[in-house]
């Protein structure tokens, strides 16, 4: 059995503001995080994300409940104490001149440095280690103004994870990532969880990278509700369609993603497997196609030919004679076409 | 630390060194610097004679030990507690406020000092009070008291209102509409006071070490070093600030006492300067940006005595060319701060990427 690190108890999240009336994100929730595991937290935009992640991270105080770190009240631990359990990685930008990565992932020791903030030897090594754990050595030396978002990023976790906290809370850590740099993010992030026994709990809009990589995931709906559990048993339940429901998206339970429904929906037979056989799927579904089941009877058949190193494609249109297509752009035109 | 790895421990790992080679030729400099203050003047005493006297011996000519006791040291003091002081307030204002503008007035020190002096110099004492009194011996005494209680004043009213406030942004604009108010109620009394007042009030508004007693530095010198001390002691959560407020509470700093802790020790430093001084300028904003670009460090533990030593260094040699050696002229110290100072920064931040760097920004 794994230890619990964090624990929401009958928690309500939401905000009290002077002269206003209170306002509930989200009532009643309860919540557990245990070592070595990755949570990712998922929601649509203004659904309180955010507020839910701040008040886990102490913050902002929970309209009622507890919430215990370590098995102590978060609200209650000395600041001190509380940060030696607890580091964040926010989403505000740092902007620091003059100031070496390696002195900026020191600042991490703050919490166990005495009153001068005097490192010790084991500091510089923990925070040594750090940059290590997430590959960012060779960025020592630099200026932490000079580093592109990915390297700063990475930094920034160092800077945490020097901190030596049983809980790491990201706020979006991909958010301003290019593609490969989220999934190298994740990657690492995930290694961190399992190497070094932290619990990560994070907050993201990458619903494939969450799918792909976390424990558990934690989608906050409209209304309140929170759904947990392994990302594989939330598919299967269809609590994505019931956290993200808008009119004309569609969560694709086969694939494990947010698809856009096209207004018209033709069936079409398809012939052709392996890799273009699936990308030819794609294909037509993009242009408003639907693979036709059984007892469909498709408006379109289409055939792949050639070899899987120079395929191509025949269309037949409602039984017609058919026509050929050299590139899937060309079938996809072809289709579109004819309406 | 179970999973530590081990790393050899030379490079690629930068120095985090606390620079104390840097720091001790700064404190060469800054001896030299006053010792040459104490020979330069109207007057010029000798070097190996202003030792002798410092040393207690007896000089050449009588009136150079009179020049310098009572005249030259008094001075030579109030300039580097003031430069120390005014650098170390500005860093502080510049890191709580992430700002590389920010100054050690911006919190409204200066504007309740100059509130309290124009209401002495431009209102006190009607038609027959002659402009003698206003800046003769006594009124140079009262001036310091309007000054001190017009900078307590706004310290106090900034402090009561920095329990309230949530973000340092919004103790930022406070201070800057108080600036604005208290500007306003000087340029009414500016306006309706006569041209010999208005004249006064200017001279004590260009900034002066001059005039500080060895009575009154015992009231200005335990305030700042008090404040200074502050500094030294804040070392870590001001190290902390660099990351900004959120960060800065996760890492487990009691963000509002810290914020308490920084505006007092800073307004105090501004405060007490300005009241016995004037409000003198633009060393709080130019030398923590020197020190950054000089040491290349953003770290506080270097920076507050980079500031002390280089501020106070600064002051002397801004008063030594107010003094425009060797001629009676006395030179207003606010424009030869910014004269002298305005394009050693310019030169700097081209040469050193000085200002972009120092908030990264």
């Amino acid at each position: 059995m794994k230890d619990v690190i964090l624990e929401a108890k009958q928690v309500t999240i939401g905000y009290t503001a002077r002269g206003l009336p209170t306002r509930v994100v989200a009532s009643d929730l309860n919540l557990h995080l245990h070592t070595g595991e990755v949570i990712c937290l998922l929601g649509p935009n203004g659904v309180g994300k955010s507020t839910l992640l701040r008040t886990l991270v102490g913050m902002q105080a929970p309209l009622a409940g507890h919430v215990l770190l370590g098995g102590a009240d978060l609200f209650t631990l000395p600041p001190r104490e509380r940060a030696r359990r607890l580091s964040v990685v926010l989403t505000e930008r740092v902007e620091l001149g003059q100031l070496s990565v390696y002195a900026l992932v020191t600042l991490g020791r703050h919490p166990h440095t005495d009153w001068m903030g005097r490192l010790s030897a084991h500091d510089e090594q923990v925070a040594r280690w750090a940059l290590e754990a997430v590959g960012a050595t060779n960025l020592a030396q630099r200026q932490v103004h000079q580093l592109s978002d990915g390297e700063r990023q990475r930094v920034m976790v160092a800077r945490a994870l020097a901190q030596e906290p049983l809980l790491m809370v990201l706020d979006e850590p991909t958010a301003f990532l290019d593609l490969p740099r989220r999934v190298e993010m994740m990657h690492l992030l995930r290694r961190l969880a399992r190497e070094t026994k932290r619990a990560l709990l994070l907050s993201t809009h990458d619903l494939d990278l969450a799918l792909r990589t976390a424990d558990v995931l934690w989608l906050l709906a409209p209304g309140g509700t929170i759904f947990s559990g392994a990302p594989e048993d939330l598919v299967l339940t269809g609590a994505f369609e019931a956290t993200f429901a808008t009119t004309g998206i569609g969560f694709d339970r086969h694939h494990g993603s947010f698809r856009v429904h096209p207004p018209a929906q033709r069936r079409v037979a398809l012939v052709g497997d392996g890799l273009v056989g699936a990308w030819t799927a794609r294909a037509l579904e993009r242009v408003g196609c639907q693979l036709a089941t059984d007892d469909e009877s498709p408006s379109l058949r289409v055939v792949v030919g050639g070899d899987p190193h120079a395929p191509r494609w025949e269309v037949a249109f409602n039984g017609g004679p058919p026509q050929q297509a050299a590139s899937l752009h060309a079938l996809a035109a072809l289709v579109c076409e004819h309406v | 630390m179970s999973n530590t790895i081990s790393i050899p421990i030379e490079n690629p790992w930068p120095r985090l060194g606390l620079r104390p080679l840097a720091l001790a030729v700064m404190l060469l400099v800054l001896i030299a610097t006053f010792f040459l203050s104490l020979s330069l003047g109207s007057v010029r005493i000798p070097f190996d004679q202003v030792l002798t006297i410092m040393l207690g011996g007896t000089p050449t000519r009588a009136t150079w030990a009179t020049i310098i006791y009572d005249f030259r040291l008094p001075k030579a003091l109030t300039a580097s507690l003031a430069g120390a002081a005014l650098a170390v307030s500005g860093l502080q204002m510049q890191t709580l406020f992430r700002n590389p503008l920010a100054d050690p007035y911006v919190l409204g020190v200066s504007s309740g000092a100059s509130l309290g002096v124009a209401l002495v110099v431009l209102t006190v004492g009607a038609a027959q009070t002659t402009l003698l009194s206003v800046v003769g011996v006594m009124g140079n005494l009262s001036m310091v008291v309007a000054a001190c209680i017009g900078a307590a004043g706004v310290l106090l009213l900034v402090l009561a209102l920095a329990q309230h406030v949530q973000s340092s942004v919004t103790l930022l604009i406070l201070g800057l509409m108080i600036g604005y108010l208290t500007s306003a109620i000087v340029s009414l009394l500016l306006y309706f006071s006569i041209a010999e007042r208005i004249h006064a009030y200017i001279a004590w508004s260009f900034g002066s070490f001059g005039g500080v007693t060895w009575n009154q530095l015992q009231v200005l010198a335990p305030v700042v070093l008090v404040g200074l001390v502050m500094a030294f002691i804040l070392t870590k959560p001001l190290n902390a600030l660099l990351l900004g407020e959120s960060y800065a509470q996760t890492l487990g700093l009691p963000i509002r006492h810290a914020r308490m802790a920084v505006v007092v020790g800073s307004a105090l430093l501004a405060g007490a300067v300005t009241a016995f001084c004037g409000p003198v300028g633009f060393l709080g904003i130019a030398v923590p940006h020197l020190c950054r670009a000089l040491l290349r460090s953003g770290d506080h533990r270097v920076l507050v005595p980079a500031c002390t030593l280089l501020g106070a260094t600064i002051a002397l040699l801004a008063d030594i060319a107010a003094q425009a050696p060797g001629s009676d002229v006395v030179l207003p110290l606010n424009a030869v701060t910014a004269l002298i100072g305005a394009p050693v920064v310019v030169w700097m931040m081209l040469r050193r990427g000085m200002g972009r760097e120092a908030f990264g920004v």
